[in-house]
């Protein structure tokens, strides 16, 4: 096969992947409706029901009828589990298809295919999706991050199919080094990361404000709709750190890495160039993150806040600084 | 340890930890020690990391002297109300302003005051021992109990047994007491003041490099060579600690440059490699040695590196006056316009008769077939397949007497009389009107732009930042944990086990630890069993 055929197959692969992530959202969506979200919403009526001793009441105004027969674990699986099933399976497919298209591009450039914004960034989405697979492989309650992952890997990739695509080409001589496999692996992989456990603090805020507001009786917002069938904010908030703290040793090798290479190849390690910049604001304010989660009075919500606005810095850093600022790092695309 | 940190195994004294209390009269003394545990506090600290995130931005917005000094001018020019201000808050030099320096000294500050005192109570503590079981395990986050047949002592005994083969630190057992106390995951702390340390240190050698340190530019065509001194640079930026002596008596030719670019393809035109050859010594009476300088792969000489940081073409011209006798010969390099290697420079020719001459040159190394009125002459590819030059001549005053520093790639034409124009291909002449004299286009040389770098800081930053990455690492994949084991009796007569756990922080492997504790024990009971 020829350089531009399998440049072609790429190209096909990705739009596959948009595809059956579209259709895993739309599983998500419904287990988010009527599968084990909605489970979850009932056992946490019951929860408060007993709890405040008004199991009648409870049962009345929300119309459910599952307070009387509490899901019983019997091994099996419960039958509302289905549309996460298959929510996950199509994410496995999705998460084969994007590897794949990143491999026929590196094949169709014979290199790395990591030398503009469109190669990054669908081996980016390709990073996120297969290490979040990976961690529901672990632990099935990494399942529940699937809405809004999957959510964002699609918005990841339409930028990069609408607006970023360049072709298949050969690199700029200061991109043809090992520090290339090296830093960009690091800074793909952290980042991808990062974004899981600042996706797992969006949904943190919206589960934890509901709890408060469940507590205070208060609650019928479109909000809280969405927050009774997520995952209890205790869960999300550990999700959240624990992959930051993953995260973080190993976007600052990343940052390190870049700086030994730009000491060889523009003869400075650090020299405040737009991308080094943001990358820094990035490290600082996860490095903020993770101390304000062992801060008295820094912990729950600001600290999720901090994460989100370290996800923030980080696409800024990514999109941000090629489209506004010139720069050493404006390369390929954009 | 600041006291506003959550330690689950060292819960803080309610007083000291009450960060609302106002402060009562303290004195002057008590002032500063209060103002001083402010400024160490892990508060105080999140506010300063924030603020350097933010502080580090506008640096990324506007022109950076250090950088781009020539955006920096266009934008002054451009913005005549505004562009003063921002200098005068230091925008345009952000990373070397005051109030910069001020966030993160204030954050190293807090920094060493929270890590120093640390590091010292982690030297004292070193060999302490885990404190003594609380008396409730039951109210620890991980907790396991059951009951086993016989003596409670033996069930002790082979609890401290398990837990010493797993590696912990085990607590030394009192006379007659019914638990074992045990921690270990010191690493943990260790990682962390390793990190935060080398932070401190990466910030020293930073500063060491960016003070003894310099950086130079020179362009040097094909087969003419450079010295490292003052004189010989275009442009020097030194630091504040920098003196001549600490230049490196090393010297190099530069014997070959080559560019080459894609020929084909979607990116036709853009730069493949570039290559220079060159024969360095470290000092005037030392041996020659050739060595290949790329992008990627500067030459390092004495703590000095060379690096390769772009290129173009130098065109090379033989100037004769009206007898026919050389006045101007050699090459001049000329500034690239655009991808294609368009680039322009001039030739000033002072020592004619009867006028001084001067020509402004446009380089095309590719040159159209018809040049384009709208556009004037452009280069078709970077390489240089068909060399052009186009000149204008000028005669008149070079203005080289006034003493005001000229840009050697501009004409001052104020006082010089346009003589013609031409465009030559290589070997070609043209005759200058008027008895004037010849220019002849002898050819295409390449040049070089090199800089030359020394920053005898760079190893300490490297170790600092390599020990930060193991310190990093560490700090988060250890933790630090307690697991205690108690033994009693219960109403029934029968001996009840009770294994708990506590991490300093938040750990979901806990309550497998926990479990493997339980298990192990348990497993041991099964053994003595059979062996019973």
């Amino acid at each position: 096969m020829t350089s531009e055929s399998w440049a072609h197959l790429s190209n096909g692969l990705v739009y596959s992947t948009i595809i059956v992530l579209a259709v895993a959202l739309f599983a998500f969506a419904l287990d988010l409706a009527v599968g084990s979200g909605r489970r979850r919403l009932q056992s946490r009526q019951q929860r408060r029901s007993s709890s405040h001793g008004a199991v009648a009441h409870g049962a009345e105004s929300h119309g459910s009828v599952a307070v009387a027969n509490p899901p019983v674990n019997t091994g099996e699986l419960p039958a509302d589990e289905r549309w996460a099933r298959v929510g996950v399976s199509l994410s496995v497919l999705a998460a084969v298809l994007i590897s794949l298209a990143v491999l026929t591009r590196g094949i169709s450039a014979e290199r790395p295919p990591w030398g503009n914004m469109y190669e990054f960034t669908v081996t980016g989405v390709a990073a996120l999706l297969v290490i979040w697979v990976a961690m529901i492989g672990r632990r099935k309650e990494w399942r529940d991050l699937g809405i809004i992952v999957v959510l964002f890997s699609l918005l990841l990739l339409g930028v990069a199919v609408l607006v970023l695509y360049t072709e298949s080409a050969e690199l700029v001589p200061a991109l043809k080094s090992y520090w290339l496999w090296i830093h960009v692996t690091a800074a793909i992989i952290s980042s991808a990361v990062f974004t899981v456990g600042s996706l797992a603090s969006v949904l943190y805020l919206i589960s934890e404000r509901t709890e408060r507001r469940v507590a205070a009786g208060e609650r019928g917002g479109m909000w809280d709709a969405v927050g009774v069938r997520l995952p209890s904010s205790t869960a999300l908030d550990r999700v959240a750190y624990q992959t930051i703290a993953f995260a973080f040793p190993l976007w600052f090798f990343a940052v390190v890495a870049g700086a030994i290479w730009a000491e060889d190849a523009w003869g400075r390690y650090w020299g405040w160039d737009p991308k080094e910049t943001w990358s820094f604001v990035t490290l600082v304010i996860y490095a903020a993150y993770l101390h304000a989660r062992s801060t008295a009075g820094w912990r729950g919500r600001p600290a999720a806040i901090i994460a989100i606005i370290g996800l923030a810095a980080f696409l800024f850093s990514y999109f941000g600084v090629n489209i506004f600022f010139v720069g050493f790092h404006s390369y390929g695309g954009v | 340890m600041p006291s506003d940190v959550i330690d689950q195994l060292n819960p803080p004294d309610p007083v000291v930890s009450d960060k609302n209390v106002t402060p009562p009269r303290l004195g002057f003394l008590g002032g500063l020690r209060w103002m001083w545990r402010q400024l160490t506090s892990m508060r105080t600290a999140l506010i300063l990391l924030f603020l350097l995130a933010l502080a580090a931005i506008p640096g990324s917005v506007f022109p950076q002297r250090g950088t781009s000094p020539l955006r920096v001018a266009e934008y002054l020019q451009d913005h005549t109300t505004i562009g003063p201000w921002l200098d005068r808050l230091n925008l345009f030099d952000v990373y070397a302003a005051p109030w910069f320096a001020a966030i993160y000294l204030l954050l190293m500050v807090s920094l060493a005051g929270c890590i120093v005192p640390r590091c010292f109570q982690y030297a004292r503590n070193v060999r302490s021992v885990p404190p003594a079981a609380p008396r409730n395990l039951a109210r620890m986050p991980e907790h396991r109990s059951w009951t086993v047949d016989g003596s409670a002592s033996v069930a002790l005994d082979r609890a401290e047994r398990v837990i010493r083969s797993q590696r912990f630190r085990v607590r030394p057992r009192d006379e007659g007491a019914h638990a074992v106390s045990a921690e270990r995951g010191y690493l943990h702390e260790i990682g962390n003041l390793l990190f935060h340390v080398s932070l401190l240190v990466l910030l020293v050698g930073v500063a060491w490099g960016a003070w003894f340190g310099y950086r130079g530019n020179v362009v040097v065509v094909e087969g003419e060579g450079f010295a490292n001194t003052l004189t010989q640079y275009d442009d020097f930026s030194p630091g504040r600690g920098f003196s001549p002596s600490l230049l490196a008596p090393f010297s190099f030719t530069l014997d070959d440059f080559e560019a080459t670019f894609l020929q084909e393809g979607p990116r036709r035109g853009q730069p493949d490699s570039f290559t220079a050859e060159m024969t360095y010594r470290t000092s005037a009476d030392a041996e020659p040695t050739t060595t290949t300088v790329e992008v990627n792969h500067p030459l390092g000489v004495d703590g000095a590196k060379v690096f390769l940081i772009g290129s173009g073409y130098a065109p090379m011209f033989t100037v004769r006056d009206g007898d026919g006798d050389v006045v101007y010969s050699g090459a001049v390099p000329a500034l690239p316009q655009d991808a294609s290697f368009t680039s322009t420079t001039v030739v000033k020719v002072p020592d004619v008769q009867p006028e001084q001459l001067g020509f402004n040159v446009t380089v095309a190394p590719t040159a159209p077939e018809r040049v384009s009125p709208a556009t004037g002459p452009k280069s078709l590819f970077p390489e240089a397949d068909n060399p052009r030059v186009y000149l204008g001549a000028w005669a008149g005053d070079l203005g080289l007497d006034t003493g005001i520093p000229q840009n050697v790639y501009q004409l001052d034409t104020s006082d010089m009389k346009q003589l013609g124009r031409q465009d030559l291909a290589v070997g070609e002449t043209w005759q200058l009107p008027g008895d004037r004299g010849s220019i002849t286009f002898d050819g295409l040389a390449e040049f070089a732009n090199l800089q030359v770098a020394s920053d005898p800081g760079r190893w300490v930053a490297l170790w600092a930042v390599g020990a930060g990455l193991i310190g990093i690492t560490l700090s988060l994949l250890v933790h630090r944990r307690r697991v205690w084991v108690r033994v009693s009796r219960n109403e029934e007569g029968r001996t009840l086990v009770e294994v708990a756990g506590l991490s300093q922080t938040e750990w979901s492997g806990l309550a497998n630890e926990v479990d493997a504790v339980a298990a192990q024990i348990q497993s041991d009971q099964e053994d003595d069993k059979e062996h019973m």
